[in-house]
């Protein structure tokens, strides 16, 4: 009865192409909406745990918002157009080498235009990158990736204008000003992150529901059969590299900016580019739900793996549990993939049809 | 001259490397149409699995025996993850895309990666198989004190040679070598006409790992066993879109091309690009290469049918 | 995206129709085109006038001869049949019409206008629609979105508009919407329009598949083998949606089939194909009697 829609009637075509047409998603929406704007920083102002604790901003909320951004652009790329990358992290490096050069060299520009800046970066790399992709397909495509993330690693670790000639080759970001106000504490880089999200989530949303969304499933189902019926995929390939890129960029940036503050060259690694790759599939390839789903479940694994043994009392050393860790990922991706393709948000998807028939089970 | 063809011959023999991993990537794909991002794992495991094995029997046997029983004992671990990929992997898998095969791939190289290591540890061991390692002077009458080479590498492309021969031979003279060929080119057909697809996957696969193993000696002889090596394999990706995802010579050829590509362009461009493009090098020439080629050198043009 | 209207641009400034090659038209064929000028009156134009002319096609790959030297055309308005053994070459026929595979020889005129080696999308650009053999839908979507991907060609707003959806984009999005709901009407496929392709039976599959290409509103669909695997009243559906097609929006249908009633019934010409070369041409009638096409289809068929 949760779901119940009896009465919720759709009398236009506008109503039935509604973001959500049931009202209590909407509801629901609105409400975790609140609570994340609002709730949760009036209880770190009030000292309420865990909120009243630097920690859970800057090493959970913050990586999970930022790395569901950059998940949600290799979605658009991988779920919804079809188009592997094994590149992400180089895409999220270049947003955030741009975002500091332009900070660095140009300090008269507001933050937020070199945080756009990375992100403009990096659709352009994203782009010259997906080129190939109009001339070959699937696998030869991740290769192709895959050059771009040993290009840009060395790119950042070697040419050392990127790194403005840093000794060491690790920059730290200018702080985040927005307005006159200086973000310094972790809730304030929260909301801002969080703001950015939102947007963004609503964005490609907005993207997958309409035209162009249709032209980039329509080459991932059967790019022959899309190239018949009129789709250039010269445009979707290419809009979903620089839409997927732009956004990954922007993750990188803040990554970079509002999480890290200063980093090193190597932070933005393979392993990078393939954890973006396991969130995406395990939490739903083509979902924007899925995004953050799965962002949270590949955060959480070494979470528990790292406290399990501890708390089972058998402590292992920290080499073993990064192994397990990696072993387990491995695992999960395969379990996923032949259980649930569609991945935690298709789990999602599922259960809410039962909530709508519940308690009757047909 | 002879220090360019010094750096030439050098880079061809390195090449030889990447050839044999590309050879495992190639025997894959040409079987199940599956790109096996853990060909590099492979490696890494068949290696590890070699030194320990060679460790502990060293104590006990002669150097000859405890060679072949660590060689003896790593083909077996090899056949074990043929038979578990095999079982718990591609056959769940079974007519999935061909980016859903290659992405359980990756979780594979996860598995395979961390077990090896949890299993077999993770530092960098000495591999020797007794290779010779003097350096060899060629071409003494022709350069002013010949052109050195080093006795190891020789030996491997020799190794590599005899290996390529023998699949070849297998892939034409006998039943199951045609049977394996008959998948590549149609699963269904193939299981229509009674040729088992379990098997047939599990054989290549078997023969991938032991591919694998035969790389992993060389490379260890020369540069140690460690964790790098299921990165290195992945210079073996750029040899196979020069060569063709399903060419054995290809996979020959482009591995003996990038190896020397890769050894001159980081001796004479390098210096002038800040060093270490070694790294990306292979990468770009395979990209160039792509628009100009998609098939490779000796992949077949693919007619598209709706 | 500029790139993209300057291409609409153009395809809107070529002339629709133009006369020509009255040499190579097809002697004016009985009763049934008759028929056609009659129901077909207000076709711009008259009925008998070329909409696309193959001339001495060939087709070779390596050292097989998919085509040899074929030339027929097709007038607007009509159903033009393309019959012929397995293997005669019908669906590479179609392949090259639609741009998919280059001809080796000879030459292609759509509207008049001669054309050179084309990509798919721009004969889809020219008012070509195609629908596939085996089915080609996109899986992962519902019907409804597989319809709306035939509109894609006419829907004008930017990635900014549509990233903002409210105000032009969704305006766009609810006009487009409303000419696919009617296609879904006309198909009667309206209790499976949020239901994703990959679950449907083969039967409506093809009948989505046919929405999607009437939703673009082609000057020429061509069908390949739309009545294939289909029981009789599914066929007999479907030939009542051929039909209708070509009536009320007046589109100008090529099909390819192998029941030979339904092609006698359907079309106003056919032409017949074995091993690549014509070896008929003519009214259903005068194609039924061609020694010709008895000893190399009927006498097998029958």
């Amino acid at each position: 009865m949760l779901y119940h829609e009896a009465g919720q009637y759709k009398t236009t075509y506008a109503q039935d192409m509604a973001l959500l047409p049931i009202a209590q998603e909407r509801w629901s929406l609105a409400g975790l909406l609140v609570v994340a704007f609002v709730g949760v920083p009036s209880m770190a102002f009030l000292g309420i745990p865990p909120f009243d604790s630097d920690y859970v901003f800057s090493a959970i909320l913050l990586p999970f918002l930022i790395l569901s951004l950059a998940a949600l652009g290799l979605n658009v790329l991988v779920g919804y157009c079809g188009q592997i990358s094994l590149g992400s992290g180089a895409f999220m490096a270049v947003g955030a080498y741009a975002a500091y050069n332009t900070a660095v060299r140009l300090p008269e520009l507001p933050i937020l235009v070199a945080l756009l800046s990375g992100g403009v970066a990096a659709a352009a790399v994203g782009v010259a990158f997906g080129l190939p992709s109009l001339r070959i397909k699937g696998l030869y495509l991740a290769v192709a990736t895959l050059a771009a993330q040993f290009f840009f690693d060395w790119l950042f670790l070697r040419v050392k204008w990127f790194t403005n000639y840093a000794p060491s080759g690790s920059v730290t970001a200018p702080p985040i000003d927005v307005l006159g106000f200086r973000l310094d504490a972790s809730v304030e880089r929260y909301l801002l992150v969080l703001t950015i999200v939102v947007l963004f989530a609503f964005g490609v949303k907005n993207l997958v529901r309409g035209a162009i969304g249709r032209q980039w499933m329509a080459i991932r189902d059967m790019d022959l059969a899309a190239e018949i019926i009129g789709i250039r995929p010269v445009y979707a390939k290419l809009t979903a590299f620089a839409v997927s890129s732009f956004i990954i960029g922007i993750a990188g940036a803040l990554w970079a900016f509002a999480h890290l503050g200063s980093w090193e060259p190597l932070t933005f690694s393979i392993d990078r580019s393939f954890h973006l790759l396991f969130m995406v599939i395990i939490g739903g390839l083509g979902s924007i739900l899925g995004a953050f789903l799965g962002t949270a479940f590949i955060l959480l694994v070494p979470i528990v793996l790292s406290r399990l043994p501890a708390a089972l009392g058998t402590p292992l050393s920290t080499s073993t549990i990064s192994h397990l860790e990696t072993a387990v990922f491995g695992v999960l991706i395969i379990v996923f993939l032949i259980a649930e393709p569609l991945g935690l948000a298709r789990l999602w998807s599922l259960a809410k049809e039962k909530l709508r028939l519940w308690p009757f089970p047909h | 001259m002879a220090f360019v063809l010094e750096v030439l011959l050098g880079g061809l023999l390195s090449g030889v490397l990447y050839a044999l991993v590309a050879l495992g990537f190639v025997l894959i794909y040409k079987a199940s149409g599956v790109l096996n991002f853990a060909q590099g794992s492979m490696v890494l495991l068949a290696g590890l699995a070699f030194v320990k094995a060679q460790a502990a029997l060293a104590a006990i046997a002669p150097f000859w025996l405890a060679a072949l029983g660590a060689f003896v004992f790593a083909a077996a671990i090899m056949v074990a993850v043929a038979w578990a990929t095999q079982r718990f992997v591609l056959t769940p898998l079974l007519n999935q895309s061909q980016l859903s095969l290659f992405m359980a791939t990756i979780g594979l190289a996860f598995v395979i990666d961390s077990l090896g290591q949890l299993v077999f540890g993770s530092e960098v061991y000495a591999l020797d198989i007794g290779l010779p390692r003097d350096p060899v002077f060629l071409l003494d009458g022709v350069f002013d004190g010949g052109l050195l080479i080093n006795g190891l590498d020789l030996w491997g492309a020799a190794i590599a040679a005899v290996l390529v021969v023998a699949l070849v031979l297998f892939f034409h003279r006998t039943g199951t070598g045609l049977a394996l060929r008959a998948a590549a080119d149609d699963h269904a057909a193939a299981q229509s006409v009674g040729i088992p697809i379990a098997w047939i996957w599990f054989v290549v696969w078997t023969i991938a790992g032991l591919v694998a193993l035969v790389a992993a000696l060389l490379w260890g002889s020369k540069l140690g066993i460690q964790f790098s090596i299921a990165f290195l394999a992945l210079k073996a990706l750029p040899v196979l879109i020069l060569g063709g995802f399903t060419s054995i010579p290809g996979a020959i050829v482009g591995g003996l091309l990038i190896g020397a590509g890769e050894k001159l362009a980081e001796v004479f461009l390098g210096p002038m690009l800040g060093g270490g493009i070694e790294y990306w090098f292979a990468y770009v020439v395979a990209l160039s290469f792509l628009l100009v080629r998609p098939q490779g050198l000796f992949g077949e043009r693919i007619i598209e049918r709706v | 995206m500029t790139g993209m209207q300057a291409m609409d641009a153009m395809t809107q400034q070529t002339p629709t129709i133009q006369h020509h090659r009255a040499g190579t038209a097809e002697p004016a064929a009985g009763s049934a085109a008759a028929r056609s000028a009659a129901t077909r009156s207000a076709a711009t134009g008259p009925a008998d006038q070329v909409l696309l002319a193959v001339d001495r096609i060939s087709l070779r790959f390596g050292g097989v001869n998919a085509l040899t030297d074929v030339s027929f055309d097709i007038r607007r308005g009509e159903i033009r049949a393309i019959i012929g053994p397995n293997g005669a070459g019908k669906t590479s026929m179609l392949n090259c019409i639609n741009g998919f595979y280059h001809p080796t020889d000879g030459t292609i005129t759509f509207k008049g206008e001669r054309r050179a080696h084309m990509r798919p999308y721009v004969a889809a650009r020219g008012g070509i629609a195609r629908t596939f053999q085996n089915v080609a839908l996109f899986r992962g979507m519902t019907t409804l979105d597989n319809i709306m991907t035939g509109r894609a060609l006419r829907m004008r707003c930017g990635l900014w508009r549509q990233l903002v959806r409210v105000g032009p984009a969704l305006r766009e999005e609810i006009e487009h919407r409303q000419v696919v709901e009617e296609i879904i009407d006309f198909l009667q496929i309206q209790h499976i329009r949020k239901v994703p392709v990959g679950r449907l039976p083969y039967g409506l599959q093809k009948r989505v598949e046919l929405g999607r290409a009437l939703a673009m509103e082609p000057d020429l669909l061509l069908l390949d083998e739309p009545m294939a695997g289909m029981n009789v009243e599914e066929k007999e559906d479907m030939c009542r949606f051929v039909v209708e097609a070509n009536r009320h929006f007046r589109t100008t249908v090529a099909l390819i089939e192998h029941d030979i009633g339904v092609v006698m019934d359907l079309s106003d010409r056919v032409v017949v194909l074995e091993y690549g070369r014509k070896i008929a041409d003519g009214t259903p009638a005068e194609v039924k009697g061609d020694p010709a096409v008895i000893k190399a289809y009927l006498g097998v068929a029958h």
